[in-house]
């Protein structure tokens, strides 16, 4: 890690206009909670629905995709990285400054608010509170280092990212079968499953896997974004065919 | 004292070729790499940089290679040509986290200094994004400047800047190539070139067209074939008292008006008025051909 880069990421991070969406986007998720709350009094499944379908679904994914690009994405797509690659430092660190910086902003911005809806919205004790937590800190890892690489990847990794986000993971990993195996959703939600226990199904908190192959792949595709990233940024090209 | 060297390098983008076999040497003074827009200067300095992968060929600074070795940048300052930096923070804060970013045991005296060099202490607790394009390339300098590299690399550094800062960035890049650095500058223009650098390479269309001082890129340049129209009160005989005379290789009347060919500027601008008067013409219009940049570096490259 290198505190520097940690420090220029974060302002880059949040001092760019975009960064307004990390506000708004968790406002709106704690109001539809409130609105929630107040529709239902509290009925648990109500709760259960809205974090395991809006939260987890969409709101997870579009806030780590307008992370994962704000930390690396912006300034590949400015030249602006040159200032860190132009430096010797190795690669890896810089790709490791900016995970953990993109990491804690998720779970500042992400997995925080999604706690605080399940609280708002209804929760059972403690135990929805504790199972969405943990899912969205499992699927914010791996979403967060898929995002970063695909930055490093492609200077279109937004509009990809979004048609990932909605498409594949909020969409078809919601419904088709085939897709909900190979879903970070899915994997993600297999923790939940697991603290939930007997009362899982009734709220229909299933995941398409088992716990350990979940916690497999989520660990072999947040490894497999990270190499990915390293080894782009290695060879990354910053000029254009002048 | 650092020498870059390349050998045979090219880089081709798909079908495009932006570098076709160039080979140098740049050792310590300040070199001007000079072509016209698109002749493939910041692919050189991307490859120089250790930013791009030469497709065929070597890039080597003091005999290692600099594509994928973050190590080259200890001996490397680099001034891209990308006006983008970090708009949130101020010029103070950025030169700062560089000179942190080498690791440099004082890195606040470092930036200082940098800062300094290029007179940017005054502002420098502005945030970037208010600065001016002049004072943007002025941080960018320091930042470069700010671990004391003994090899610097500037993609375009004038642009963009207005006379004094002009005259101001020429006189520290003079100064730093008298300190024994490697100095690379990038330029389209050649009077910019000619008033700092000792030695000019010369690329066209991707290709090593020439290399010397300025003198000699000069001559080369000057001492080319001239053309001119004219258009005169007789062509005909006009044309037949230049030849006569010798002052052109060849004249040519099919186009309308006489089309000239000189090999000497001085000589035939000398004679034509002379001609004129002795044969009873009138002079209607007199008009080089082709001045522009770009017909000057293509004749060097078809030489």
């Amino acid at each position: 890690m290198n505190r520097v880069v940690m420090q220029l990421t974060v302002r880059g991070l949040l001092g760019r206009r975009r960064a307004v969406l990390l506000v708004l986007l968790p406002a709106i998720l704690l109001a539809l909670a409130g609105l929630v709350r107040w529709a239902s009094g509290g009925n648990l499944q109500n709760s259960v629905n809205l974090a395991n379908g809006f939260a987890l679904g969409t709101f997870l994914p579009l806030m780590c995709l307008l992370i994962g690009t704000g930390v690396i994405g912006t300034e590949i797509d400015d030249g602006s990285i040159v200032y860190l690659l132009a430096k010797p430092v190795p690669r890896r660190t810089i790709v490791g400054s900016k995970l953990v910086v993109a990491w804690g902003a998720a779970v500042v911005f992400a997995v925080v608010p999604l706690v605080a809806t399940v609280e708002i919205a209804g929760d059972d004790g403690a135990r929805l509170g504790w199972a969405f937590a943990a899912a969205a800190a499992l699927a914010a890892l791996t979403y967060t280092a898929i995002f970063v690489a695909l930055s490093v990847v492609t200077r279109n990794a937004v509009i990809i990212g979004l048609l990932y986000a909605l498409l594949w993971e909020t969409v078809l990993g919601g419904y088709v079968p085939g897709v909900r195996d190979v879903s970070v959703r899915q994997w993600a939600l297999a923790a939940a499953e697991r603290i939930l226990g007997d009362r899982a199904a009734a709220w229909s908190v299933t995941s398409a896997v088992g716990l350990t192959p979940a916690l497999v792949l989520l660990a072999v595709a947040t490894a497999g974004a990270v190499v990915l990233a390293v080894r782009r940024l290695q060879t990354l090209r910053l000029t254009t065919a002048d | 004292m650092s020498t870059l060297v390349l050998d045979g390098v090219s880089r081709w983008y798909g079908n495009v070729v932006a570098a076709n076999d160039v080979t140098m040497t740049i050792g310590p003074g300040v070199t001007g790499l000079l072509g016209p827009n698109g002749a493939g200067k910041s692919t050189l300095i991307a490859m120089m940089g250790g930013f791009l992968a030469p497709s065929a060929g070597t890039v080597t600074l003091d005999g290692t290679s600099v594509w994928r070795n973050p190590e080259i940048y200890r001996t490397i300052g680099l001034v891209p040509e990308a006006e983008a930096m970090y708009d949130m923070v101020t010029g103070w804060q950025f030169v700062v986290a560089n000179a942190r970013l080498h690791r440099l045991p004082d890195a606040e005296g470092a930036a200082r200094a940098a800062l300094e060099a290029v007179e940017m202490m005054p502002a420098k607790d502005r945030d970037i994004g208010t600065y001016s394009k002049g004072m943007k390339q002025r941080v960018k300098m320091a930042t470069a400047l700010v671990h004391d590299p003994s090899v610097l690399l500037l993609d375009e550094p004038f642009n963009g800047m207005d006379p004094r800062q002009r005259l101001h960035l020429m006189e520290l890049l003079r100064r730093l190539g008298e300190e024994g650095r490697t100095v690379l500058f990038s330029s389209h223009i050649l009077e910019e070139v000619e008033e700092i650098a000792g030695t000019i390479e010369v690329i066209v269309a991707g290709r090593h067209a020439a290399s010397g001082d300025f003198r000699r890129i000069r001559r080369l340049m000057t001492e080319r074939p001239h053309q001119y129209t004219i258009s005169s009160t007789d062509d005909r005989r006009l044309a037949a008292a230049i030849i006569a005379d010798g002052a052109a290789d060849t004249v040519d009347l099919t186009s309308g008006s006489l089309a000239v060919q000189a090999p000497d500027l001085g000589v035939f601008v000398h004679a034509l008025p002379r001609l004129a008067r002795d044969s009873g013409i009138r002079l209607l219009d007199v008009s080089p051909a082709d001045e522009s940049l770009e017909s000057v570096f293509a004749y060097l490259v078809a030489r």
